[in-house]
């Protein structure tokens, strides 16, 4: 086993597609999860039956079923029914729906810690529900489920290396292929692992930072 | 004291049982691999696969493994042996199948594998009984007929076959797609997810029989890879007799009344008996 980093120097464009795949498709659904579980977890709390039972079956279903199937489904699934969407598009998909029930279990939590008695001061000075969710509720909340959030975000992270399995291309694709032509597998995969550190550790740095500053502006 | 003496006993007997059970599996196993030695003991133990249509495939309907391999087996223990009920099947993988070989635990290898300088050196083969070479497999109506149809188009394969790097070879500007396994790589070109699935034409002709009037192999040969029975290195009195097997039953007819059955055409003329791999230029 030999640790000549120089054998992967012919896949240099392989790794670069692949870190570019991977870092674009967890920026997309990094926006899309959060918007999904935002919606999710103000319409589980918006005590309207039909809207709470729509929150309550989308989280237990995306968070309790694995995210290959999912992000299989639509990369396979979908194109036998006639929609056609790119790998990904698919993968992306996949992993804003999946995060997004987490996403939403986070904010939800984070918005019951609110005190009741904000919603109930807010309504009597003559907001509606959504104004005080937007304007009272919302941004209490989302300065307590910062830490969580950036739990979910990293595992998204991680978790996009889902796409190599649907040929999609990314840092986890480009490790598979590289290994399997230069049989350098520690090496090779070793290397990815560096790569996916570069996208996660600035993220959690980033969300300390973000924690440390919204906790003296309270 | 008598409860625990009895305790003792079923401690003492289990690993003696284990062991001895343990001794009936290599006396099964096919130790020695002679001629006459798989004739005292009765049977032929052959290693083919189970998940590879047309050659070796364990058929979900009813349990029982089919294929032209597995015919194939059953007529060299008929012929070894005098019934073909005296083959007994062993499951083996691309990975398993040559540690299989040189442990004793198979007589004899009918497993879709291609003839290789590199193999050569690990066990010794029979000659050729089926030329396969890397093919194309398309959609119907793609409007491919060949590799050089396929610039700028994307080609999708398994992860870590040699397919992939051959057809790079033979022509550049190709996209590819490289799925986990052969299964899910027709799944995506069913799907319309590529434009062609390459490897050798044997897996592709089962695909192509699983999904009637919707895929089709076009092509032809643009590697050769010549399938031949793996046998046990320095075995020359079997790997004799295997092949005088394999000329009898050209000359009678049997070979093509199998190739017949399950390719649905005659065999091709003239395949060279001791032809070894290789990728054909452009």
């Amino acid at each position: 086993m030999s640790f000549d980093i120089s054998s992967l120097e012919a896949y240099k464009q392989d790794f670069i597609d692949g870190f570019l795949t991977t870092l674009s498709a967890s920026l997309l659904a990094l926006v899309l999860s959060l918007a999904i579980g935002t919606v999710i977890a103000v319409i589980r709390l918006s005590r309207v039956r039909l809207l709470e039972w729509i929150g309550t079956v989308y989280v237990e279903f995306f968070r309790n079923t694995p995210l290959v199937i999912q992000v299989f489904f639509f990369a396979m699934g979908l194109p036998s029914i006639g929609i056609d969407i790119s790998e990904f598009t698919a993968g992306a998909i996949g992993l804003s729906i999946y995060t997004g029930a987490f996403i939403a279990e986070a904010i939800r939590g984070g918005i019951q810690s609110v005190p009741s008695g904000q919603m109930e001061a807010s309504r009597s000075s003559g907001m509606t529900y959504v104004q005080a969710m937007r304007f009272v509720i919302l941004p209490q909340a989302f300065k307590l489920v910062i830490p969580p959030l950036g739990n979910q975000f990293i595992n998204l992270v991680k978790n996009s290396s889902v796409l190599a399995i649907i040929a999609g291309g990314d840092l986890m694709y480009a490790a598979d292929i590289v290994s399997s032509q230069t049989f350098q597998i520690n090496l090779t995969y070793i290397f990815v692992a560096l790569l996916y550190l570069v996208i996660t550790l600035p993220l959690s740095y980033g969300v300390n930072r973000l924690e440390r500053h919204l906790a003296q502006t309270v | 004291m008598f409860m625990n003496m009895k305790r003792w006993l079923a401690i003492a007997i289990i690993p003696v049982l284990a062991f001895s059970l343990a001794a009936c599996g290599t006396d099964d196993a096919a130790k020695n691999s002679s001629v006459d030695a798989i004739k005292k003991r009765g049977k032929l133990v052959a290693g083919v696969k189970y998940d590879t249509n047309l050659f070796g495939f364990k058929d979900p309907a009813d349990g029982q493994v089919k294929g032209f391999e597995i015919d194939l087996m059953k007529e060299l223990a008929k012929r070894m042996l005098g019934d073909e009920k005296k083959l007994e099947l062993k499951e083996v993988t691309s990975k398993t199948r040559i540690p299989l070989l040189n442990n004793g635990d198979v007589d004899i290898l009918a497993a879709t594998m291609t003839i290789s300088e590199e193999r050569k050196k690990e066990i010794d083969f029979s000659h050729v009984y089926f030329m396969a070479g890397q093919s194309l497999l398309v959609k119907k109506e793609s409007g491919i007929n060949g590799v050089k149809d396929l610039k700028g188009k994307v080609v999708m394969g398994a992860k870590g076959s040699t397919s992939v790097q051959n057809i790079k070879n033979v022509e550049p500007g190709i996209k590819i797609k490289e799925y986990e396994n052969y299964a899910d790589a027709f799944t995506a070109l069913k799907n319309g997810k590529g434009d062609a699935l390459t490897t050798d034409d044997s897996i592709l002709m089962g695909m192509e029989q699983q999904a009637p009037g919707q895929v089709k192999l076009v092509g032809g040969h643009f590697t050769q890879e010549p399938y031949g029975f793996g046998l046990a290195k320095g075995n020359k009195e079997l790997t004799d007799y295997v092949n005088k097997f394999l000329e009898d039953i050209q000359k009678d007819g049997t070979y093509d009344k199998l190739y017949k059955k399950w390719f649905k055409k005659d065999p091709p003329k003239n395949i060279p008996k001791d032809a070894v791999n290789k990728v054909l230029k452009k």
